[in-house]
C-alpha cells in the first residue's frame, strides 16, 4: 500500500489515539511538574481614628495577568512526587535512619498511601497471575477430555465470570463473603469465630481480593489454553506414548512446551490487567485494608475537591509502573525486529 | 488415533469430571445464588440467624406473603430511575461499538495491508496504549473538558472511550485481516478498484466473522467500564454501572442494599444473553490475539 494511502486510512483512528490517549499522557506529566497559581494578595492597612486595621484582599488583576502569563501554572518540578502522597522522600529516608530492623522500616513504609498501595497492587498481580495461569490450565485439560455434547455448556458458564462486569462480580462475591453472607457465616462457622468478618480482617479481605482476581480471570486463560490444545501436534503424542511416556509425562514433554507461547501471551495480558486492579476494592469496599495506585487516582479524582495534580503524579507513577512491567516484551520485540530487518 | 492412546484411567476420569463440577459451581453459584436472592428481602438475602431462611425466603413471606418479591427491582427501576441509566449505557455502546468498528477496520486494513516499519513501530505504540490503565488518563481530560463545557455528556464519553478501546480494536482486526489473503485485494485492483473500493466491496464482505467478533470485545469494554465512565458523566447521564456504585453509596446507608442487588441483576441479565448467542465468537475473539503467539 502506498504512504499516501496508508496516511488517509489510518487518519481517523491516528486521531482518535493521538488526542485522546498521546495528548492526555503528555497533559499528565505537565500537570504532575506544574501547581495551579495561588491568588496574588494585597495586604492594607487601614488607619483610623481608633487604630490601624490590617486586611488582605485577593487583586482580581493580578491573579488574572499571572494565569494568562503562565498557563501551565506555577513550576515546582519533583516537589509533588517527592511529598508525603506519592514517593514521601523525606519520610522514606527518616524511617530508614530510625527503623532498627527491615521489618520496621517496611511497616513504617506501610503507613505511607502510596507504597500502601503499591504493595497492595503489586501483590494482586504476582500472586494472581501464576495461579490462574495454573488453574485455567487446568480446566482446559478436563475440559478437553470431557464428552462433546457437555463442552458447550461448560464452556458457556465458565465464560461468565469473565464476561461479567468487573464491578458486578466483585459485588457478587462481596455479598456472599461479607459477615453477613452465606459464605461469610460459613468461615466464621469453620473457623469457630463468629466474629470473624472480611470487613475487619486485613488478611481476609486481601485473600478475598485475590480470589476474586483468580475466579474473574481463570476463564481467559482456560479459554487461550482450550484453543491451544486444539492445536496439540498428535503426530507428537501418539509417538510420546508408544515411547512409553506416563500421561504426566506427556503433559510435561509434549503439551506444556507446544502451549509455552500462550502461557507468555497469557501472563503479558493478565499482568498488564491484573496491575491496574481497581473494580473489585469498590466492590469489596476493601478501601480501610488495601488499596491500589488505580484507586489512588480515582480517590483523588472524586469528590468535591478534584484534586487534579495529586491525581496526575500519581497517574505518571502508574504509567511507569506498566511501562517497567511491559519492558521485557518490548525489549524482546525489538529483538526480535532487528533480527528480522538483518 | 487408536483407541489405546486414548484410554485414560477410571480415577483419572473421575477426577477430571469432579474437577470440572467443582469449577462449574465456584463460575456459577455466585450468580445463581444472587439471582435467586434478589427477589427476596434484605434479612433473607443477608441471613444470619439461619442460612436456610435464604433459601426458602421465611422473612420475606411474613413481610409479603410470598417467598419472592419485586421490591428490590421496584425500588431500582422505579424509585431510582435506573431505566434511564440502562438507555444510557445502551447509548453509550451502540455508539462506541459503530465508531469503533469504522475508524478501527479502516487503521487495521492498512496496517494488514502495508509492510513498512512504521507499521511495527504503530503496532507497538497501540500496544502501549493497551497496557497503559485508562484511569491515569482522566486527569488529563478533565481540566479541557471543564474549559470548553463538555464535561459529563454522553457524546464526550462516547468519544472518549472510543478512543480508548482503538488500540485493541487495531489488534483484533489486524489479525483477522492478515488471514484474508493479499491476492483479493490485487486482482480487486487489477480488475480497476481503488484500493477503498477493494476495502469497500472485496474486503468487508467477508471480513464480516472478523468485525462481529471485534464489536462484541468493544461491546463489552464500553458496556463494562466503570473507572473512565464515573469520572466523565454527570449525575443525570450515568450509565449503569456507575449508577450502580452510587446505590452503595446511598442507598446501602437506607437499609436498601437490595435495590443495588436488583440493579446488578438487571445489568448481567444482557451479558448472560450476549455470551450464549456469541459464545463461538467470544472464544474466537480471545483466541484471536493469541494464535499468533
Amino acid at each position: 500500500m502506498k504512504h499516501r494511502t496508508f496516511f488517509w486510512f489510518f487518519l481517523p483512528t491516528a486521531l482518535a489515539m493521538l488526542v485522546f490517549i498521546a495528548a492526555p499522557l503528555v497533559s499528565i506529566i505537565m500537570q504532575s511538574v506544574f501547581v495551579p497559581h495561588e491568588a496574588v494578595l494585597i495586604e492594607s492597612e487601614n488607619c483610623g481614628p481608633f487604630g490601624c486595621t490590617k486586611s488582605t484582599t485577593v487583586d482580581q488583576e493580578a491573579t488574572a495577568q499571572l494565569r494568562a502569563d503562565q498557563p501551565l501554572g506555577r513550576f515546582v518540578g519533583f516537589d509533588i512526587y517527592k511529598d508525603r502522597g506519592h514517593l514521601a522522600t523525606a519520610e522514606v529516608g527518616n524511617a530508614w535512619r530510625s527503623s532498627d530492623s527491615f521489618g520496621d522500616f517496611f511497616s513504617a513504609l506501610g503507613n505511607l498511601p502510596f507504597y500502601r498501595s503499591l504493595a497492595f497492587t503489586l501483590t494482586y498481580t504476582f500472586v494472581c497471575t501464576p495461579l490462574l495461569i495454573m488453574l485455567g490450565f487446568a480446566i482446559a485439560v478436563g475440559v478437553n477430555s470431557l464428552n462433546k455434547a457437555v463442552k458447550g455448556f461448560v464452556i458457556f458458564f465458565s465464560l461468565l465470570p469473565m464476561i461479567v462486569t468487573p464491578l458486578v462480580g466483585a459485588l457478587v462475591l462481596f455479598w456472599m463473603v461479607d459477615s453477613r453472607g452465606i459464605l461469610g457465616n460459613f468461615l466464621s462457622y469453620l473457623a469457630n469465630d463468629p466474629t470473624l468478618s472480611l470487613k475487619a480482617s486485613t488478611p481476609l479481605m486481601w485473600i478475598s481480593l485475590i480470589v476474586y482476581g483468580i475466579w474473574s480471570s481463570a476463564p481467559f486463560a482456560f479459554v487461550v489454553f482450550y484453543a491451544g490444545l486444539q492445536t496439540v501436534p498428535q503426530d507428537t503424542l501418539e509417538s510420546a506414548q508408544i515411547d512409553g511416556a506416563t500421561r504426566w509425562q506427556q503433559i510435561r514433554y509434549v503439551i506444556i512446551p507446544h502451549l509455552m507461547p500462550l502461557v507468555t501471551f497469557v501472563a503479558l495480558i493478565q499482568l498488564m490487567d491484573n496491575f491496574r486492579v481497581f473494580e473489585p476494592i469498590i466492590g469489596f469496599s476493601a478501601e480501610a485494608h488495601a488499596t491500589s495506585l488505580s484507586w489512588i487516582i480515582f480517590n483523588d479524582l472524586g469528590g468535591e475537591t478534584r484534586q487534579l495534580t495529586a491525581a496526575a503524579t500519581t497517574s505518571v507513577l502508574t504509567v511507569i509502573g506498566v511501562a517497567i512491567l511491559l519492558s521485557p516484551v518490548l525489549v524482546r520485540t525489538w529483538r526480535d525486529f532487528k533480527g528480522k530487518a538483518h | 488415533m487408536s483407541t489405546q492412546a486414548k484410554y485414560r484411567p477410571t480415577w483419572l476420569k473421575i477426577g477430571s469430571v469432579v474437577f470440572i463440577a467443582v469449577w462449574l459451581i465456584i463460575a456459577a453459584f455466585p450468580f445463581i445464588w444472587t439471582l435467586w436472592g434478589s427477589f427476596k428481602i434484605e434479612l433473607d438475602f443477608f441471613s444470619i440467624a439461619d442460612w436456610t431462611n435464604a433459601f426458602y425466603g421465611r422473612n420475606t413471606e411474613a413481610t409479603y406473603g410470598s417467598p419472592f418479591t419485586l421490591a428490590g427491582y421496584e425500588g431500582a427501576w422505579i424509585k431510582e430511575g435506573f431505566g434511564q441509566n440502562v438507555i444510557n449505557t445502551f447509548i453509550v455502546c451502540f455508539f462506541v461499538v459503530a465508531t469503533s468498528l469504522t475508524i478501527g477496520t479502516l487503521g487495521a486494513y492498512a496496517l494488514s495491508r502495508s509492510s513498512y516499519n512504521y507499521v511495527f513501530w504503530l503496532l507497538i505504540t497501540a500496544l502501549i496504549f493497551r497496557a497503559i490503565p485508562p484511569i491515569t488518563l482522566v486527569s488529563g481530560y478533565l481540566p479541557p473538558f471543564f474549559q470548553y463545557n463538555v464535561w459529563g455528556f454522553l457524546p464526550t464519553a462516547i468519544i472518549v472511550l472510543v478512543a480508548i478501546n482503538q488500540p485493541f480494536t487495531l489488534w483484533m482486526l489486524n489479525s483477522f485481516f492478515q488471514k484474508i489473503p493479499q491476492d483479493l485485494d490485487e486482482s480487486a485492483k487489477v480488475d480497476g478498484c481503488t484500493q477503498f473500493q477493494a476495502f469497500r466491496l472485496v474486503i468487508m464482505p467477508v471480513m464480516w466473522p472478523g468485525v462481529i467478533t471485534t464489536g462484541l470485545f468493544s461491546f463489552l469494554l464500553a458496556y463494562n467500564d466503570f473507572a473512565v465512565t464515573s469520572m466523565l458523566l454527570a449525575e443525570s447521564n450515568r450509565t449503569m454501572i456507575p449508577a450502580i456504585n452510587a446505590f452503595l453509596g446511598t442507598t446501602q446507608t437506607e437499609g436498601n442494599v437490595m435495590f443495588a442487588v436488583a440493579a446488578v441483576v438487571s445489568a448481567t441479565v444482557p451479558l448472560f444473553i450476549l455470551v450464549m448467542f456469541f459464545q463461538r465468537q467470544i472464544v474466537s475473539g480471545l483466541t484471536a490475539g493469541a494464535v499468533k503467539g
